[in-house]
């Protein structure tokens, strides 16, 4: 991250005036900037539209409830603190706003007009933390269900199920079931045009092309989408809430069940900002071991989507073959970490343990196996007529439109916009690692799938290098936060002993402070934005994914075609309603 | 005469019935070696009595219809399509003196029992009112009207060539040259619109799986279930059987007896139907419509055209 630019200071102190309450140094070295929420909308506008090189993404935007947090030197007085954080790609660097708010008025002005992707983001704002967005166009639950009481990240609503007695007798089973009715209305859609009436097709939330319980609500004349309402939530487990609850070091395993397809990248983007919090720098040998195994596991992610893509559209072998293919990379998972889908196997410092001996052929035999079948996949998939037909053209955005509604990954990539946070933000080393960035035309359902069989050979060819030149050295940091410490030295020496037994048992004390670690996961930026207020769990833990801001993309893309290329979209944009709802 | 009659009628019913049940388990097993995986093994030797575990599963199944479907239509509808389906076995000549009734309209009949089973699947999707079963049925719909303009008009080159609608005229037609030679337009075309008029990959949108759950019988469970899909099976072998009777000599061959070369030739046709399966992806609605509207249609019509000519001149 680069350090805090005087001309972005200046730019701001300009646009908010009185308005900037303060400039808050933070430990990811993101410019932070206190504005008060009357002058919020305008100070957006101009990073976004006004400025040189501007702030085009959207990045993130969520809250914090700052009632009980001890460690706010320097910052507004504030009670809920909403937090936007924008990106620019032409800077290359992230920006963030805060903007303070009483709990006797806990309102502030929507952003939607300035960002349509805001819509959703505003909406989870008010689900969990009770804040109004005003001028918001349908400003209701999002993830927790309508009838739910309270809103759950704030932190006087408790955590687990059995403090709040959840039961479900009859007529709130009923009343459940009631506010599940979709009623087009309120979402400004019409039952009839003149001579039509529309059908309106509940798909999901359990669904054979829906890739989990994700539901979307059709508006259909015949076959055509006139719009589609996705409804999201079903797969919410609340791993925000959670994060508060467990230590920084037993949160590890959570992560993994983000994006379940990706495994060790989730304990990579949250270490990115625990690390960053606590100071810790990486040995070489554990930074190419986590790249090694990052890599591996993006191409498992992608030849899941592969099979399922192919699927979609109705071919039914390439399923099998992907996973299949995907076996082989897991027998190399077990071997290495133990586990398959959630490996859990990166630590605060490094990894878990030392690669197994014997590891090298085992990556070698697959580098060697995994190419001639990805040929092989293009021209089954790729190279398929009726494949094409489906593909090409259809779910096209443009650059503008990604950026707009917070699109990143392969799919970004798709449209061709040559943008990968490997290279742009290089992390755990990345940038010692020779890759080309595969990049798509035409943004449509056949680019995305092009870019990532291209992306699985770059894989390749990075797991290459990690084996060739992985160097010696530990595989853990000696530093006193990296937990659990090297079992070794706590027989020699009493202060790792002491470090060992505290951080398994109580938990690593993180000191104060935010930062975000945000990496190229495997379906586009994953971003944990931390925060600790000193102790052993985290004061706040957001987790921004992919799938979010792509989910919200859905309706653009599908919008007067069938609900065959519905099916096709959906494949082809990858996303995990795990990595949707957290 | 009329005993040895019945007998044939129940022993065709059991056989083709079995087949079909048979034909489940083979495309399990045959898909699994093509897609790297076993398959069903378990029940029988190498898996051969899972058909009967799965009829077995499907009788016992509660015999459930909807309360918001129009009963009557609902349970009536899947009968359609195995009556249509089985009835159309009449007519196909297995070997020399091996069938039910040598009509002389016998490819007529044939096409109206394909389309008679069409109103299975509307009907079935009607009577499900499930919106999914609607727009599956709304599929088959237009789907079997555009795909049987052409099969009718595919067949009429061994029509021409033969000189009669019965099939016994047109096997004995090809004892000198299949017709598969002359007319190997009218066999690619008969081909792909019989598999678009069993609803099998790649023209399964009607149940479409991944997009509209199971299209026209999302709604159907036990036996009723069961009768669309042995239907389907059903309709499998008979478009073999026909295929090989209209354009493969029917029965002829050298060595073998006429009836194993008419299976063996079937049986090439179910293999090749289960291998287009396990490959194609399945195409839109609107690219299957103008797939043959615009070049199937335009092709058969030039292909009778063009066989009509060739018989008048030779008539002539």
């Amino acid at each position: 991250m680069q350090a805090t630019d005087l001309s972005v200071t200046d730019l701001i102190r300009q646009a908010a005036g009185p308005s900037l309450l303060a400039i808050q140094p933070t430990v990811d070295h993101i410019p932070t900037f206190w504005i008060s929420k009357e002058k919020i909308q305008t100070v957006l506008r101009q990073m976004k539209e006004e400025i040189d090189r501007p702030y085009k993404m959207l990045y993130d935007l969520t809250a914090i409830d700052e009632r009980v947090r001890l460690h706010r030197e320097g910052q507004p007085d504030s009670d809920f603190t909403v937090v936007y954080h924008l990106y620019s790609f032409d800077r290359n660097a992230y920006l963030r706003f805060k903007v303070p708010l009483k709990e006797k008025q806990l309102f502030l002005p929507t952003i939607t007009p300035l960002w349509r992707s805001a819509d959703w983001y505003e909406r989870e704002a008010w689900d969990l933390f009770g804040v109004r967005f005003e001028g918001h166009p349908h400003l209701v639950r999002i993830l927790m269900p309508r009838t739910w009481e309270g809103h759950p990240l704030r932190k006087d609503h408790p955590s687990h199920g059995t403090e709040l007695g959840l039961n479900m007798p009859d007529p709130k089973m009923i009343e459940e079931q009631e506010q599940l009715q979709f009623r087009p209305e309120e979402w400004g859609l019409k039952r009839q045009s003149d001579g039509t009436d529309f059908i309106f097709l509940n798909l999901g939330p359990h669904h054979p092309g829906t890739h989990g319980v994700l539901r979307v609500v059709l508006q259909l004349d015949g076959e055509i989408i006139l719009d589609a309402v996705p409804d999201i939530g079903f797969h919410h487990r609340g791993q925000e809430k959670i994060a508060e609850r467990q230590t920084w070091h037993t949160y590890l395993p959570y992560t993994d069940r983000v994006d379940y397809l990706s495994g060790v990248i989730n304990n990579l983007a949250y270490l990115m900002g625990v690390e960053r919090l606590a100071g810790i720098e990486i040995p070489p040998r554990a930074q190419v071991i986590r790249v090694m195994m990052s890599e591996l596991y993006r191409i498992t992610n992608h030849l899941v989507w592969l099979g399922t893509f192919a699927q979609d559209v109705g071919q039914l072998s390439p399923v099998f073959y992907a996973f299949n293919d995907r076996e082989r990379a897991y027998a190399i998972t077990e071997a290495v970490c133990g586990a398959r889908m959630h490996p859990n196997w990166f630590r605060m410092g490094g990894t878990a343990q030392d690669l197994p001996i014997g590891w090298e052929p085992l990556f070698r035999d697959f580098l060697k196996y995994l190419p001639s079948r990805l040929d092989e996949y293009e021209g089954e998939i790729l190279k398929n007529r009726i494949f094409k037909g489906r593909t090409k053209g259809i779910g096209q955005t443009t650059v503008d439109e990604a950026i707009e509604w917070g699109m990143t990954g392969p799919n970004l990539r798709a449209c061709g916009l040559a943008w990968d946070f490997r290279k742009a933000h290089p992390y755990s080393g990345y940038d010692r690692f020779e890759f080309d960035i595969p990049v798509g035309k035409n943004g449509d359902a056949y680019d995305r799938a092009a870019v990532r069989i291209e992306e699985m050979r770059q894989s390749l060819r990075i797991i290459d290098q990690c084996v060739r030149r992985m160097p010696d050295g530990p595989y853990k940091a000696i530093h006193p936060l990296a937990t659990p410490p090297p079992k070794a030295r706590t027989m020699h020496d009493i202060e790792t002993l002491i470090a060992h037994f505290l951080n398994v048992s109580w938990g690593p004390v993180i000191p104060p402070g935010e930062a975000l670690g945000a990496i190229e996961a495997s379906k586009g930026n994953n971003g944990y934005y931390l925060i600790s207020d000193g102790s052993t769990t985290s004061y706040r833990t957001r987790i921004r994914t992919p799938s979010f801001p792509h989910m919200q993309m859905l309706p653009l893309l599908c919008r007067g075609r069938t609900i065959s290329d519905l099916i096709a979209i959906f494949g082809s944009v990858d996303f995990v309603l795990s990595d949707v709802d957290r | 005469m009329i005993l040895r009659t019945l007998i044939f009628i129940v022993g065709l019913l059991f056989i083709t019935l079995t087949l079909a049940g048979w034909l489940t388990w083979v495309e399990r097993r045959l898909l699994a070696v093509w897609q790297d995986r076993l398959g069903p093994n378990r029940v029988g030797p190498f898996g051969t009595l899972q058909a009967l575990a799965d009829a077995i599963k499907l009788f016992t199944k509660e015999d459930w219809v909807p309360p918001f479907a129009d009963k009557s239509v609902f349970v009536i509808a899947p009968a359609i399509i195995l009556i249509a389906v089985l009835m159309s076995f009449v007519i196909v000549p297995f070997a020399p003196g091996l069938l039910l009734a040598n009509l002389n309209i016998g490819l007529l009949f044939f096409l109206a029992m394909s389309s008679l089973s069409v109103y299975s699947i509307v009907l079935g999707g009607w009577a499900s009112n499930s919106k999914y079963a609607l727009l599956g049925g709304l599929r088959a719909a237009a789907q079997m009207i555009t795909y049987e303009v052409f099969l009718g008009l595919s067949v009429m080159g061994p029509v021409l060539l033969a000189g009669s609608f019965r099939l016994t005229d047109i096997v004995e037609a090809q004892q000198e040259l299949w017709f598969v030679v002359p007319q190997f337009l009218g066999f690619v075309l008969f081909l792909i619109a019989g598999v678009a008029e069993t609803r099998r990959l790649p023209f399964d949108l009607p149940e479409a799986e991944t997009e509209l759950a199971a299209g026209f019988h999302t709604e159907y469970s036990g036996m009723k279930f069961g009768m669309f899909f042995i239907g389907e099976y059903l309709g499998m072998i008979l478009l073999s059987a026909m295929i090989t009777t209209l354009y493969l000599g029917g029965w002829h061959g050298p060595f073998l007896p006429p009836i194993v070369w008419f299976l063996l030739k079937s049986s090439f046709f179910l293999v090749l139907f289960i291998l287009l399966r396990a490959s194609l992806p399945r195409p839109r609605l609107d690219q299957l419509m103008s797939f043959g509207w615009k070049v199937l249609l335009p092709l058969a019509l030039a292909n009778l055209l063009a066989t009509g000519a060739v018989v008048l001149m030779r008539g002539g």
